[in-house]
């Protein structure tokens, strides 16, 4: 396909521009014109709303490096002066700090959103998978960003975690050596960390787009589960979706704003405001609470290889969810069976997060190994099991019509006019 | 419910004109909200780029006078550039008063340059391109008007700061300052 592109834009000079490099054709094509399903409902703002969080991370990242010194010797001390000194030094760190919480919370909901409506069934076994990967890189980001202000928190944190892969056996040590380029946490792991922690979220940024690509190849999922069948079944993302989700957007905007405003240390923990002492561990160590749940499954092992092979698999399982699911109904709408199972895993992760903040003794450790049996089952035993036993609920004939009542055949047209004048 | 709106509107008469008056007023309105809303996060994120507080802090810089003699300079800091303190002789003074100002590319008398004629405090950054004139060391080459020299693209000062040829446009920059005593003056 060589020659200029067909573009139909009026205007000559944007004509010119879009035959050589259809840059306006492919935004109108991708996100104006592009079919959506017609039945969305707020739960689908929050692929978008990660979108938007990470604009925001990069962007207030992008700052907090202008002023942050890699060097444990001035690293709390330039995280202070940020506080103190620099102009507005204190909402920028406070907006990126609470940003992470930010986009744990929305990429949580985002991903059981995924399991509830079967979002991750074929055709979209490899967006899913996309979106396993960025959570993966979030995490590893999101854990060298809290090493970079060096409290104690940060040193003692980043020494539990690294040491995770001394677990592996005969090389375990030297993989530790090299992560830290030393034989503890020092200058050189911090100076490393600050420079992967500017990388990785231009890396997201490179995974999100090819998630988004997987996404307009195979179309949006939908709250009913089944696949459009035509132009009565979708609407136009813009302006009908823009709009949704620039509405969503203020309302996750004032739950952000209210955080930093009032609550900018709620999600925090004091100790990191402690210089770093290589000397002295805290009496208690916790990750950020959006690690909590597989904190909680660490430590719910009896045995250090088996804790960190089990805090890995947890989040692996996620990649064989598409084909350990049997079911070909993907809304849980319809799965009256599965709907009670995904809402007894929510719990158990809230629960296990709840266990991994509490220290690891007495009840807390029954529950731990509970929820981590409960977590595995679920995605092993459960899943694969319930698809061939559960008898779903009749699924509508089409999209029109479950939303509009036996409104299916109705001509698109007919449908479009009234909503365009309102 | 679209078309009851519509028709609620036309039958109160809150819309006179074609429909999408109302419509067109809520556009306008959210616009607005939006770009002072926009406005108001980029401001912050613009001003982390101006001189923070500590650099403020230090903005200003006293330097005792009394161990300079007749005919020295010494250099100091102030807010990262050097700045030239001149106890010039008297023959410096008159020589730099003996000018004709029409003869001067950046014309101003050396009683505007200098707050007491004995003392002449200039910023010692060439007004050309930034670099730092020589003349302050006794060694140094001091030009052809017994001022700074500046070797970079050659611009000649004269004992007032003033540029007087080569391609500088302005004469050196005086600094706010202040006698504290007789022997001590605050810069900034």
């Amino acid at each position: 396909m060589v020659g200029l592109h067909n573009s139909d834009i009026k205007n000559p000079t944007l004509r010119w521009i879009d035959q050589r490099l259809p840059l306006i054709s492919l935004m109108q094509n991708e996100y104006a014109k592009f079919p959506a399903p017609r039945n969305f409902n707020y739960w689908w703002n929050f692929g978008a709303l990660a979108m938007v969080n990470l604009m925001i991370m990069i962007v207030t990242g992008i700052v907090l490096a202008m002023h942050y010194t890699p060097h444990t010797a001035f690293a709390f001390d330039s995280v202070e002066r940020i506080m103190r000194d620099v102009n507005y030094g204190w909402l920028i760190r406070y907006i990126h700090a609470n940003g992470a919480s930010m986009f744990f919370i929305v990429v949580y909901i985002h991903m059981f959103r995924g399991l509830y409506y079967g979002s991750y069934k074929a055709p979209r076994e490899l967006l899913w998978i996309l979106g396993v990967v960025i959570l993966l890189l979030m995490m590893a980001t999101a854990f060298m960003g809290y090493v970079l202000p060096w409290g104690q928190m940060s040193f003692w944190g980043a020494t539990v975690i690294t040491n995770l892969f001394s677990a592996i056996p005969i090389v375990g040590d030297a993989i530790v050596t090299w992560l830290w380029g030393g034989f503890s946490i020092d200058n050189p792991t911090l100076n490393r960390f600050f420079s992967l922690h500017y990388l990785l979220p231009f890396v997201i940024v490179g995974v999100v787009f090819l998630h988004v690509v997987a996404l307009h190849i195979t179309g949006s999922n939908n709250p009913l589960g089944i696949e459009p069948k035509g132009p009565q079944d979708t609407v136009p993302f813009h302006p009908y979706y823009t709009v949704k989700d620039t509405f969503g957007m203020c309302v996750y905007l004032m739950v952000f704003a209210f955080l930093v405003f009032f609550a900018p240390n709620y999600l925090g923990h004091p100790d990191n405001y402690i210089p770093a002492n290589p000397l002295v561990t805290p009496a208690h160590i916790v990750p950020e609470w959006y690690f909590l749940p597989f904190y909680a499954i660490l430590r719910a092992v009896p045995s250090k290889l088996g804790g960190v092979l089990l805090m890995f698999a947890s989040i692996f399982v996620l990649f064989l969810l598409p084909w350990l699911d049997t079911s070909k109904v993907r809304s849980a709408r319809f799965r009256p069976v599965y709907k009670w199972f995904f809402w007894l895993l929510v719990v158990w992760c809230v629960i296990l997060g709840y266990c991994g903040a509490k220290p690891p003794e007495g009840i807390y450790v029954v529950l731990s190994r509970l929820g981590t049996i409960y977590y595995f089952a679920h995605f092993l035993i459960i899943l694969p099991v319930l698809g061939k036993l559960e008898r779903p609920l009749p699924l509508p004939e089409s999209i029109a019509q479950a939303v509009l009542g036996g409104g299916g055949r109705m001509p698109a047209g007919a449908v479009a006019k009234p909503m365009e004048k309102a | 419910m679209a078309e009851t709106s519509h028709a609620s509107a036309h039958q109160t008469g809150h819309a006179p004109h074609a429909e999408g008056t109302r419509r067109d007023f809520l556009y306008l309105m959210t616009g607005a909200m939006g770009a002072v809303g926009t406005a108001a996060v980029a401001w912050p994120f613009i001003h982390q780029m101006n001189p923070s507080k500590d650099v403020l802090a230090l903005s200003t810089t006293e330097v005792d006078l009394s161990p300079i003699q007749q005919g020295q300079a010494i250099t100091v800091m102030w807010r990262g550039k050097p700045v030239f303190i001149r106890r010039r002789t008297e023959p410096e003074v008159q020589q730099a008063n003996a000018v004709n100002l029409g003869d001067l590319p950046d014309p101003q008398a050396d009683s505007a340059r200098a707050q007491r004629p004995e003392w002449l405090v200039v910023v010692g950054v060439c007004t050309h391109l930034g670099c730092v004139p020589l003349g302050t060391k006794a060694t140094d080459p001091k030009g052809e008007f017994g001022g700074w020299f500046c070797p970079c693209h050659g611009s000649h000062y004269d004992s007032s700061g003033r540029i007087r040829k080569g391609p500088a446009p302005k004469n050196l920059e005086v600094p706010t300052y202040t006698f504290l005593t007789d022997t001590r003056i605050r810069i900034g």
